[in-house]
């Protein structure tokens, strides 16, 4: 035996022996990672929205005060977060309504091939930059956009013109309305409610829902009854992602809609035009404390009795 | 119901199911008493359990057709039908109480809660799981487990209730405890049962009458009794039981003609190699080639002048201080009535592995 393999020997029988140790090593990275950069980025964060800007001197206050939060608690920011939270949620149940069919369709009848493709399929937008498909949303529906196009071809221009007369989400074209921002949002943000969904409806046998039937339960009570809750975690799951990223997301109401600030365009104008990071600061608190919420009350309703 | 026979509760006619190129059931025809204990036995894969799915209605019939209480089964969703099932994996809604998944079938045919709830408690009552009702199906046992789906399937008091092996992931002794349960509550609720099984002898014990399968199709239809001493094939004289079979020469010596015959181990008893054979009986001297010891019997692996292999069981009634081992290489004579032997179809001999 040569000393080189003496030695692997002797390394993986100290490891064996340690087991203790190797967990240790094999989790020291991801817990620093995490400790660090992480949870430590959130502190200061949430340390921060404590601090207020001096609105003389235009210098961050290092003393912890309510001043931030006052100045959040304004009738101009409540109406922005208000909008984001309605968009947030009307993008949320968009995109469960359609994810779940296909999601279905995907985890119950689809063959492990075609399961493939829709995968694939459901995942290759995700493969290009999201900035560019935000603009190519952008060109679709412009004024002379294809969807205007062909709604003006097929002689059904005036349905486009009776969404676009709707007080409050109308506007001079689908790119510059709050339609053009929510179909945008339903766009980039579909995938991830799609993937969570399959995951959970793929779990539940299928002698669970023949279980049902036999019972005595029509279609409609065993979707009720055993397939929706028994898929609810990845609706959550899936809802996390797509509620949590309209909240934060600041590129989509940059580019698409009208000149109404989202959430995550006023972070980025706190933080950096008005250079007032406490207020950015408490401006992020907010989705998380709505995340936080939402987490509770599903936890609640039982939305994750069944993992 | 006109005539004299009662209409069964479910018949099958010349059913078959495919699924691409295998012939999963093959034109399969039963008939099933109401208040019958019947079980469908064969090897995994010999389309019991399709039979089944056909009738719970969970699967259609390619061919043929199903009749349940007289009426076409055929178009009628399995929620439409006055049968329940007991699922081999039990099936049990993990996101319910126990409690909730035994009112599942009263709930979603809206029985007055009042209602529901006596029929739970007698349910739990009648399985004995009384202070269950507040678990999580996680939380039970697999014997548990099994009691709770077989509450949930008879609270609608269907006509028959279709079991799919279950008992097929319990402990021996469990399993032992539950075929009599079972059996007991069939009696009481005089439900027909249609039960799946691979294990002959649960099939043996419990049944009125039974069914062989073999490669979608049944070979045989018959008591316990019928199907055990009268195989109608080399197969169920294989599967049910453990048979000799003898052809060619040895059956020739045997008996003096070429057909094929089987002979149950049990049947065949053990003399001195000097005896002479006994008068109307089957006998051939032979050498113990191999002994196997099972506790209550014993099994020899006898090879007998003709040529063939003959396995012999003796209850072990006084071999107490006897070291059974020490058969082994000693010549015997082997002896049955000749009435015992049972003659077999050639057609259809017993496919190989």
């Amino acid at each position: 035996m040569t000393a080189a393999r003496r030695g692997r020997r002797a390394l993986a029988t100290f490891f064996y022996l340690k087991p203790r140790l190797t967990l240790a090593l094999l989790l020291a990275p991801p817990l620093l990672w995490l400790g660090i950069v992480y949870v430590g980025s959130l502190c200061s964060l949430i340390v921060e929205s404590f601090f207020h800007l001096d609105s003389f001197t235009g210098q961050v206050v290092r003393k912890v005060s309510l001043a931030t939060y006052r100045d959040l608690l304004t009738a101009a920011n409540l109406d922005i977060a208000a909008r984001t939270m309605t968009m947030a949620a009307a993008v949320t149940l968009a995109a469960v309504a359609l994810a779940f069919p296909l999601a279905y369709y995907m985890a119950r009848y689809a063959s492990p091939g075609l399961r493939a493709i829709l995968t694939l399929g459901v995942l290759l937008p995700l493969w290009s930059s999201y900035l560019v498909r935000v603009y190519s949303f952008k060109l679709i529906l412009a004024k002379e956009g294809i969807i205007g196009w062909c709604l003006a071809r097929a002689r059904l221009g005036w349905i486009l013109d009776g969404l676009l007369a709707l007080p409050g989400i109308g506007g001079p074209s689908l790119s510059v309305s709050s339609i053009g921002t929510f179909l945008a949002f339903v766009y980039v943000w579909l995938p991830y409610m799609i993937l969570p969904i399959e995951a959970s409806l793929e779990r539940v046998p299928q002698s669970l829902l023949e279980a049902s039937s036999d019972l005595g339960a029509r279609p409609a009570a065993t979707f009720r009854r055993v397939t929706l809750p028994l898929a609810l975690p990845g609706v959550v799951a899936g809802s996390i992602f797509t509620f949590s990223l309209t909240l934060g997301d600041f590129i989509v109401p940059g580019t698409l809609g009208n000149s109404s600030l989202f959430i995550g365009q006023a972070v980025l104008a706190h933080q950096g035009t008005a250079g007032n990071i406490p207020l950015a600061a408490a401006f992020t608190v907010i989705p998380m404390v709505i995340m936080g919420v939402y987490l509770a009350l599903a936890r609640r309703l039982g939305a994750f009795d069944a993992l | 119901m006109a005539g004299d026979t009662p209409t069964p509760v479910v018949r099958l006619v010349g059913v078959s199911r495919f699924f691409g190129d295998v012939r999963a059931v093959d034109d399969v025809s039963l008939e099933i008493a109401d208040g019958e204990f019947f079980s469908m036995l064969g090897p995994s894969g010999s389309g019991k359990t399709t039979c089944l799915r056909l009738i719970a209605g969970f699967d259609r019939p390619s061919r043929g057709r199903i009749e349940l209480c007289g009426l076409e089964a055929e178009g009628l969703p399995p929620y439409e039908r006055d049968v329940n099932t007991v699922f081999q994996d039990y099936a049990l809604f993990p996101h319910m109480t126990v409690e909730e998944n035994i009112a599942y079938g009263p709930a979603v045919r809206r029985v007055p809660r009042a209602e529901r709830a006596r029929r739970v408690a007698e349910m739990l009552d009648l399985v004995r799981l009384p202070d269950m009702a507040d678990r999580r199906p996680a939380q039970l046992s697999g014997g548990q487990r099994q009691r709770v789906a077989l509450a949930r399937a008879l609270i609608n008091r269907p006509r028959v209730l279709l079991l799919d092996e279950p008992l097929g992931a319990l402990d021996l002794k469990l399993r032992h405890q539950m075929q009599i349960e079972l059996k007991a509550i069939q009696k009481r609720l005089g439900i027909t049962f249609v039960y799946v099984t691979h294990d002959q002898e649960e099939a043996l014990s419990m049944s009125d009458r039974l069914a062989v399968f073999r490669s979608g199709r049944v070979d045989q239809v018959g008591t316990p009794a019928e199907v055990y001493e009268r195989p109608a094939s080399p197969f169920v004289a294989d599967f049910v039981g453990i048979s000799n079979l003898v052809d060619g020469e040895a059956a020739f010596a045997l008996t003096g003609s070429r057909e094929p015959f089987t002979i149950r181990p049990e049947k065949i008893r053990i003399l001195e190699a000097a005896a002479s054979a006994p008068d109307g009986a089957c006998s051939a001297r032979g050498r113990v080639r191999d002994v196997v010891y099972l506790g209550m019997h014993t099994r020899y692996v006898v090879e007998i002048d003709g040529g063939a292999v003959l396995s012999v069981v003796e209850q072990n009634r006084d071999s107490a201080a006897v070291d059974v081992q020490a058969a082994r290489g000693r010549a015997l004579r082997l002896a049955w009535p000749r009435a015992l032997n049972r003659p077999v179809r050639r057609a259809g001999a017993p496919e190989s592995g």
